[in-house]
């Protein structure tokens, strides 16, 4: 040990720093995680049963299931999971290098920011104000406070490594360093859209790349949101809980370096089948099944830590749920890789199969390592033992049954879903309606939302459990610490070497993680921009109508997207089921692409022309007296709600700045046209015996149901030029 | 967009996957090459970083 911290402290007899660690804004980030973790949960459960009792969607636009769910995956990444993330991270980064977090004031601004986030997403995602990319739903003006309060957080987080009185940055804060790096890049790029009113806006891709960008941004969502900073929790929680050094660092070094490079590139196993070009397909999938091999690294290296201590996780709630948690990242990072073949993708994709994986991910990973830094964290803080590890232990046991409650039916589900999709008889034609598949899925949906009612009912105890805690504890607001300050000349090591140079400077690590991150994205991009043969253009895909615009508007705001996929892969099934396959070409004027990632409902894709005005008026007044047995909402406000007429004309400008062709001046003209072609529809609606004012909104969203996916029917010609 | 075309223009531009490769390849050889080269006390240093004091090995 004599040489343990050479370089830190070169003699012994230097004058040490008297300091306090800052325990009031973790405890402050540990209410928030666990107020909006059963906020988030009680979400989850209320979107679960709505796919068993449509009536729970109750009529209003606000609690339908397509605003509901973006409400929940939000509140359980952002707010419970990232909260998470930041009790963790103020709480370890202090300790690791031995300096209060470096401003108060900038944490206080931090932790209100990330709250008021919290609040106005929910505010407006149940308002159905939303950019309609799945986990990037919020709208520009939230955008542009997350980016800043992100900021904050690295420039705290920053400021705090630079006055740092331990020389060396532990692996744990190099996956911190990464998360805020490549989070701030993702959302940036991700969130490039055009306002065109106060709280709308048009993402600036279209189609093709928005879908590229989206899943390149969505899968490191997971990667560098629910992933990387967890694991830096990992390595520094589970040493701490089982009181003994990581199993070995060297590994933890490659784990850190080959995850960060490698899971930047696999986005785009979010889209095998689709319309991507298909060399950006297979290198999602190679580095999808590359990704095992840190991934297992990094799990092993959490579990192989407990060696000799196993007893220790008999008794201890903290380890107990830390084990199961790090598990369980080891079957969702083997699976993942997996669903990324495209022969098990062709069977999982848009299925509740994907539902089952994220939430092993969801509940095991990310839920039970924040119940375990609770049970870890909270007596530390308010000095005293646990209330009750009786109480700690029955969490932990409902816990897991609700995990296995809920991702068992599903996988079934995912499953059924998928064969009774395929299934085709002798004479060729198709076994099941896609309405049978839904009614199939009744009782596994009604299990899974028990699954999850166990889960909520353990994270309650779990609350309780820590109250009583807080309550027979003293807290500890501010930690006294003591620490020699860094020796201004830093004596090397004999034996230097590059990787030394950089684990031990911040700012350079900054720019290497960006580096290594930024790669594998421009990689993929890039070549969808530039290459113009990538997306062959269809002569015949025509910017939508001001109408349709309106109505594509209209879907977008009441997520469609969460049930309908717009995205016909090349199998024989799905040609059947819905009509020819989906080109690159149709999309170019999509912005936002609308490809959807489950299929709740069937596909949009060649809605257009399929069935009359009639049908889909009826249908979204009351679905179940077209499709009896259905589970989709009814919709009666659209049928009251005039079009919003006002706002045409920014939209179609929007519009023009993006690149699609309206002529000049055609944001002027965009509302005559507009009512020429409602006046059409209410016109043909009328034939039908259904009197509807020709402004209601519903007639905007069947103008544009109507047109989806007949570009290329009415003219196959494709120029690759 | 406007500037969507613009790096098509750049002349050699299919260099750019191969000198990724290169970086890649280049990177992981040499942090193998460091990782088991490197210090034993010095690694043992850095693992214990979250044991202030009182090491436990």
């Amino acid at each position: 040990m004599s040489n343990l911290f050479e370089g830190t402290n070169p003699t012994a007899s230097v004058q040490t720093d008297k300091f306090f660690y800052d325990n009031k804004i973790v405890k402050w980030f540990a209410y928030a995680t666990m107020l909006w973790g059963i906020v988030g949960m009680l979400a989850g459960i209320l979107a679960a049963f709505q796919l068993v009792f449509p009536a729970l969607n109750m009529g209003m636009a606000a609690t339908t299931f397509g605003r509901v769910r973006p409400v929940h995956t939000n509140a359980i990444i952002f707010a419970f999971v990232g909260n998470g993330i930041f009790m963790g991270v103020y709480y370890s980064l202090q300790r690791l290098v031995k300096a209060r977090m470096f401003s108060d004031r900038l944490s206080w601004i931090h932790f209100w920011g990330w709250q008021l986030i919290i609040v106005l997403a929910a505010i407006t995602l149940l308002a159905g104000y939303t950019s309609g990319k799945e986990y990037a739903e919020l709208e520009w003006p939230i955008d542009i406070l997350i980016a800043l309060v992100w900021v904050t957080f690295g420039i705290n987080m920053f400021g705090t490594i630079l006055k740092r009185r331990e020389r060396h940055l532990y692996v744990a804060i190099w996956f911190y360093i990464a998360t805020f790096v490549t989070v701030a890049m993702l959302h940036i790029v991700n969130s490039m859209e055009i306002p065109f009113s106060w709280m709308k806006s048009y993402s600036m891709y279209a189609g093709v790349q928005d879908a590229l960008v989206q899943w390149w941004y969505g899968h490191n969502a997971v990667a560098f949101f629910l992933t990387t900073p967890y694991l830096g929790l990992m390595y520094y929680f589970i040493p701490k809980a089982s009181n003994r050094p990581v199993y070995s660092y060297r590994l933890s070094v490659i784990h850190f370096w080959a995850l960060i490079f490698l899971y930047i590139w696999a986005g785009p196993h979010h889209l095998l089948y689709t319309a991507l070009p298909n060399w950006a397909q297979s290198l999602g999938t190679v580095f999808s099944i590359m990704l095992i091999a840190p991934s297992w690294g990094g799990m092993l290296n959490g579990l192989l830590t407990l060696r000799g201590a196993w007893d220790k996780v008999r008794e201890d709630p903290v380890l107990k749920f830390m084990v199961v948690a790090v598990t369980a990242y080891g079957m969702a990072t083997f699976e993942g890789p997996m669903l990324s073949l495209k022969s098990v993708n062709a069977i999982s994709h848009f299925t509740d199969w994907t539902i089952a994986h994220v939430h092993v991910g969801a509940l095991g990973w990310n839920g039970f390592l924040t119940f375990g830094m609770f049970y870890y964290l909270i007596p530390k803080i308010f000095r005293t033992k646990l209330y009750s590890v009786k109480l700690a232990n029955n969490h932990f046991w409902i816990g897991t049954l609700g995990i296995i409650f809920y991702v068992v039916p599903m996988y079934w589900a995912g499953f059924m879903q998928s064969l009774a999709w395929k299934q085709i008889n002798d004479d060729g034609t198709l076994r099941y309606q896609f309405l049978d598949t839904v009614k199939q899925m009744q009782p596994f949906y009604l299990m899974r939302g028990i699954g999850g009612i166990l889960f909520l009912i353990g994270a309650l105890i779990m609350t309780y459990n820590l109250i009583k805690t807080m309550r027979g504890g003293n807290v500890l607001n501010d930690e006294a610490a003591e620490a020699a300050p860094l020796a201004k000349t830093f004596v090397p090591h004999a034996t230097e070497y590059w990787h030394r140079w950089i684990e031990s400077r911040p700012m350079q690590m900054l720019v290497f993680s960006l580096i290594a991150v930024a790669i594998g994205g421009a990689i993929e991009m890039i070549p969808t921009f530039m290459v113009k043969s990538n997306i062959p253009t269809i002569a015949s895909v025509k910017p939508y109508t001001p109408l349709e615009l309106q109505g594509r508007d209209i879907y977008i705001r009441e997520g469609c997207y969460l049930c309908h996929s717009q995205m016909i892969r090349p199998f024989r099934a799905e040609v059947l089921r819905y009509g020819e396959y989906s080109k690159a070409g149709e999309f170019v004027y999509d912005h936002p692409f609308q490809w959807g990632s489950k299929r709740t409902g069937p596909d949009l894709a060649r809605i257009g022309g399929k069935y009359p005005n009639s049908w889909h008026f009826n249908h979204m007044y009351e679905p179940s007296s077209i499709s009896p047995g259905t589970v989709m909402p009814n919709y009666p406000w659209l049928f009251e709600n005039d079009i919003d007429t006002a706002i045409t004309p920014a939209k179609i400008r929007a519009m023009q700045t993006l690149g699609v062709p309206y002529p000049e001046g055609f944001d002027k003209k965009a509302n005559k046209d507009l009512m020429i072609q409602a006046n059409g529809i209410a016109l043909n609606l009328s034939m039908d015996k259904i009197t509807i004012k020709s402004n209601k909104e519903i007639v905007a969203l069947i103008a544009y149901l109507q047109r989806v996916g007949t570009d290329i029917k009415l003219e196959q010609k494709s120029t690759t030029k | 967009m406007k500037f969507i075309h613009y790096l098509e223009r750049i002349t050699g531009v299919g260099v750019y996957p191969l000198f990724s490769l290169l970086i890649f390849f280049v990177f992981f050889a040499v942090l193998l090459l460091w990782i088991l080269r490197a210090d034993k006390s010095y690694i043992s240093a850095l693992k214990n970083i979250p044991f202030p004091g009182n090491e436990t090995e």
